[in-house]
């Protein structure tokens, strides 16, 4: 760990530009690597292909219409990226959400999060050569989508939240065509670990590859999987509920060696964890209305206030700065989980071969759109 | 806009003969927005201030959130003692606001950082003008590596001390700093009216050396 490393023999160190148009960046990832042979002695990731300017465009825009550009964040788990905002925009001026509304939010956040887990794992394995899974999971991601089509119209970009709850009802059906998804699909996680769990392949390809201590993980700022792999048990849902998550009995997956193969189970677990906490939130969904009675008009209060969620990728939080009377965010700050987790990524390859950098790169799961912003 | 307040209004009336014999629940009243509140008595800001002799100018407490405005040139005792005997090991999130009319300094910089143990954060504030430098505290928290290579690039805020403090999301030679309130929302034209020599007309970033970015 810390500075490149030294070359055993008098060698020519090789340069590789690794991406941004490369299968396994997952997006437009750069990364130059210094070489020697296949061992790599330095990586430098590069970002910021897909900088659109989020950041400026929430100065510009009144808060309910901020809810838009945060679908294209972490594009493949929309729902709780609307959930940050509006969870802040909350906060900030003190409203209290009907607890259906809120129920809602936590189904379609938890459905998000197996559905991002589920691309995670189809590219992940995908990368490393296993090529199965992918059939299996998106055959179940599938059923996510039509299930968000459902609620609100959009497969991938939801705009589901408004600030003070949610805008629809549900309509007829749908917790029962949710209620039999849920249900199943515990065996489907099942399915997968069929595959890969105990494959010997697999276990080669992932075990003591990217190991991150618990101590350094805190010190670099990991969040989510990578940072529960190294056995912190830390989650958002957990320490500041937002939400009814409170009302909720789950369980936070924790690894214990900080190497791919944790982050892999650690995973898994959660997408069975997020299916029990979908099953309790239909069992209990109260009745009542599904968004509170807001202001045509916000108007904010002077002040700066961050509120974060548990994103399927590690802690997505915003950080919002209004002036008084404001209409529109005076700075909108988005803490991206992707962007600080692949700050780790020079140390977690060092050493490693030009094979196994896809594999960390593919179990810090990142998204570019929420790095670049 | 309108949709939002069209929806609820079935399921107001719906709700509305059931909650009338008690108090309206919360999400039917007005919202109550958080006041700001003097927090120089909170046992963090206390025991900072006892600690760095004249660091900490003022500390408010917003939403729950205590905000501790100190001296620039304390930054690093502060963070430093706050990371190491207040328990903050964490660095959550560093970022900057632009105030381009303020008097006493055009940028806030502001480190948001948490405590495991009682899962307590704090926010740190900094108040500097365009001209100064931040000291970085990259040798406080590693994390803030990349925090505040993005500030720089975004704000044009220089972080003395910073172990790389290249642009991480725009190009090396783009022209302005895009979080500031005077760069216009449409953008700027990056190609040849502002570089000739590097960028040809019409045209993005030339790859020509490794590691432009």
């Amino acid at each position: 760990m810390g500075g490149p490393l030294e070359p055993l023999f008098d060698v020519e160190e090789m340069e590789l530009s690794f991406g941004p148009q490369h299968p396994s960046t997952h997006g437009v990832l750069r990364v130059m690597l210094k070489l020697d042979g296949e061992k790599i002695m330095d990586a430098k990731p590069i970002i910021g292909y897909l900088h659109r300017g989020t950041e400026k465009l929430f100065e510009t825009e009144p808060f309910p219409q901020c809810i838009p550009h945060t679908d294209r964040l972490d594009y493949v788990a929309s729902a709780t990226n609307n959930q940050g905002f509006v969870v802040t925009m909350e906060k900030l001026l003190g409203i209290t959400i009907p607890p259906r509304a809120a129920y809602i939010r936590m189904i379609l956040a938890e459905l998000g999060r197996i559905s991002s887990h589920l691309v995670w794992l189809a590219t992940h394995a995908i990368d490393l050569g296993a090529i199965t899974p992918f059939f299996y999971n998106f055959r179940e991601r599938e059923e996510i989508l039509d299930l968000f089509e459902a609620y609100c119209g959009a497969r991938l970009t939801l705009n589901t939240m408004r600030i003070g709850g949610v805008p629809f009802e549900l309509p007829d059906g749908w917790v029962d065509r949710c209620s039999d998804f849920i249900d199943r699909f515990p065996a489907h996680v099942d399915e997968y670990e069929q595959l890969l769990t105990e494959n010997r392949i697999w276990k080669r390809r992932t075990v003591g590859v990217g190991v991150i201590s618990a101590e350094e993980a805190i010190e670099m700022g990991l969040t989510g999987p990578p940072l529960r792999g190294s056995g912190v048990k830390w989650d958002i849902r957990k320490v500041f509920p937002y939400d009814h998550y409170d009302e909720i009995d789950f369980e936070i997956p924790v690894g214990t060696n900080g190497d791919t193969y944790d982050r892999y189970l650690v995973r898994l677990q959660e997408m069975r964890q997020s299916a029990r906490i979908v099953r309790q939130c239909l069992d209990k969904l109260p009745d009542g209305p599904v968004i509170a009675k807001v202001p045509k008009v916000l108007r904010a209060p002077e002040g700066m206030v961050y509120a974060s969620v548990e994103a399927p990728k590690g802690e997505l939080g915003y950080f919002i700065v209004t002036t008084p009377k404001g209409t529109k965010p005076y700075r909108c700050h988005v803490r991206p989980p992707s962007f600080i987790n692949l700050q780790a990524l020079p140390e977690m390859v060092q050493g490693l071969l030009v094979a196994d950098l896809v594999a960390v790169i593919g179990t810090l799961d990142i998204v570019l759109g929420e790095i670049d912003r | 806009m309108t949709d939002e307040k069209n929806t609820p209004k079935p399921e107001d009336q719906g709700a509305a003969p059931k909650s009338q014999p008690e108090a309206k629940p919360p999400w039917l009243d007005k919202p109550v927005p958080p006041v700001h509140v003097d927090a120089m008595d909170d046992p963090d800001v206390t025991a900072l201030a006892a600690a760095v002799e004249d660091a900490v100018l003022a500390a408010d407490a917003f939403a729950g959130e205590v905000t501790i405005t100190i001296d620039p040139a304390k930054l690093i005792d502060a963070c430093r003692f706050l990371k190491q005997e207040r328990g903050f090991k964490f660095l959550v999130d560093l970022t900057a606001v632009d105030w381009p009319e303020r008097e006493e300094g055009r940028f806030d910089v502001v480190y948001w950082m948490h405590r495991f143990d009682d899962s307590r954060r704090i926010r740190v504030r900094i108040i500097v003008g365009e001209e100064t430098s931040v000291p970085s505290v990259t040798g406080v928290w590693k994390t803030s590596n990349w925090m505040e290579r993005e500030v720089y690039d975004m704000f044009g805020i220089v972080f003395d001390g910073h172990p790389n403090l290249e642009r991480i999301l725009l190009w090396e030679g783009f022209n302005g700093h895009p979080l500031r309130k005077d760069f216009p929302v449409e953008g700027i034209d990056t190609g040849a009216a502002v570089q000739p020599d590097v960028y040809p007309e019409g045209g993005g970033p030339l790859v020509e050396e490794e590691g432009g970015a």
